[in-house]
């Protein structure tokens, strides 16, 4: 049960990733959660998380034809936290070698296949190295987490938070201004990605970024 | 910073209950799928399967509870398998809490289903399993045969033939398990692990056969396998995950510790 002070957050739900998982792990990392299709009643949320699972040109097409482009793009500009989970994450890069289609550009940089020797998908529990200090990667340096995929964020820039290495050194958490995300699933990242959820909660909270 | 080898029980479930001796000491009730996947979530399992094996059509549906309960406590990757044949089929389970969908039988009688699920949800959610049996043991050149129908028909393939193309038709990964080798303890069947293994770019989880950590660690190291799955050495406690994992670092295979 949500206290008073719990941040509500809106899971986009646009017909793709396990929203039932990014749910209750939000839950269990003390959010509000609501799970909505209609971005107007997204609007109304303290924070945004966009899951995603499968491909980036229709994880982010679908996302379109949802109407939710707009609440992101106004949530970056009026500093309303947003939260991308694996190819959610991606598609708020600006583009990805698995589509033609571009993505948000809410974060900067792109998304690019994995070196071909290596096991694709990068599937299983991958250790994170902390480049940049930041309440989402508090307390999980050296820690693994679970991730599945085969493109990957590039791992230049500030707003690199966490690397992880498959093949290539790829970012596994970023964040830039108010838009953040994580390639690896922090709901079925066991505690360690209850902390990692925690850690973005408490930005929600406290509503200032750098 | 490297990809851990992932330590996976396997528990079979019927009309929504695990069966096949489960005695974990600690348990009220071991036939509970949601407290049995709590207790290998503390012992630091890096992943679940559940493998329906409910005969009757109608019980069908209690394993979509099951996954469900599931997902609300557990929070590492969940496989469902057995009697998985549609993309429907692969969608309610998704929808129920499932991380990834196994495709055994069915991919068999109409490999397309591997592509479509692929293109429905993602590579990642599709998992083939394997079933594979040596064609001659007096002759290892003639390989190994698939097997359906949960072991009990052959089907004439050539298993790493029949691996490459369900890894070209979209699976994101293979659970393959040696009928040969299923229940003997003897160790995997190392050189049908690192036949497939050769084969394909996706990962390959070692599946039948294992009787100790030792022989855990060398499916990852000497077999090339992701990860290992077993069920019965995990169910009656005769070895923890714990163990395992300590028994593969040992070996020097890099494992999650929690």
């Amino acid at each position: 049960m949500a206290s008073r002070s719990a941040p509500a957050v809106a899971v986009l739900d646009y017909g793709a990733g396990n929203l039932r998982s990014a749910r209750r792990a939000l839950d269990r990392a003390g959010a509000s959660v609501h799970v909505t299709a209609d971005p107007e009643r997204a609007d109304a949320a303290d924070a945004l998380v966009v899951p995603g699972v499968g491909h980036f040109g229709q994880c982010v097409g679908a996302l379109r034809a949802q109407g939710f482009e707009a609440l992101l793009r106004d949530a970056a500009e009026q500093g309303r936290p947003v939260l991308g989970i694996c190819v959610g994450m991606q598609i708020l890069y600006e583009s990805s070698d698995e589509a033609d289609e571009p993505g948000l550009g809410l974060l900067p940089g792109r998304v690019r296949r994995l070196p071909d020797d290596v096991q694709v998908p990068h599937m299983g529990w991958n250790t994170l190295e902390i480049v940049r200090p930041d309440p989402l990667v508090d307390d999980v340096a050296g820690a693994h987490a679970y991730f599945v995929h085969s493109y990957a964020p590039d791992v230049e820039g500030p707003h690199v938070l966490a690397t992880t290495h498959h093949g290539r050194a790829l970012a596994a958490v970023a964040r830039h201004g108010s838009v953040a995300g994580t390639q690896f699933h922090p709901e079925k990242s066991a505690e360690v990605g209850r902390r990692v959820l925690a850690g973005w909660l408490r930005t929600v909270t406290a509503g200032a970024f750098a | 910073m490297t990809l851990a080898a992932r330590v996976i029980p396997c528990l079979d479930v019927d009309e929504g209950r695990v069966v096949k001796g489960v005695q974990f000491v600690d348990l009220r009730d071991a036939g509970d799928p949601v407290e049995l996947a709590r207790a290998y979530d503390a012992e630091g399992a890096d992943e679940l399967v559940f493998l329906d094996i409910t005969a009757s059509a109608q019980g069908r549906d209690t394993i979509l509870d099951v996954v469900s309960a599931t997902a609300e406590q557990v929070f590492i990757p969940l496989t469902v398998g057995g009697g998985v044949r549609t993309v429907d089929d692969a969608r309610r389970l998704l929808r129920a809490g499932a991380d990834k969908t196994a495709f055994n039988t069915a991919a068999v009688a109409r490999p397309e289903v591997l592509s479509e699920a692929a293109a429905a949800f993602g590579s990642q959610c599709v998992v083939a399993a394997v079933d594979a049996r040596r064609r001659d043991p007096a002759d290892p050149a003639r390989g190994w045969e698939v097997y359906t129908h949960g072991g009990r028909r052959p089907t004439g393939l050539d298993a790493i033939a029949w691996v490459k193309e369900c890894a070209a038709r979209g699976a994101g990964e293979i659970l393959l398990t040696s009928m040969d080798r299923d229940g003997s303890k003897e160790g995997f069947d190392l050189a049908l692990l690192q036949a497939a293994t050769a084969a394909v770019r996706v990962p390959v989880i070692a599946s039948g056969g294992a009787g100790s950590a030792e022989d855990m660690a060398a499916g990852v190291r000497r077999g090339g396998a992701a990860a290992v799955l077993a069920a019965s050495i995990f169910h009656f406690g005769e070895l923890r995950v714990g163990e395992v994992k300590d028994a593969m670092a040992a070996a020097g295979v890099p494992v999650r510790r929690t």
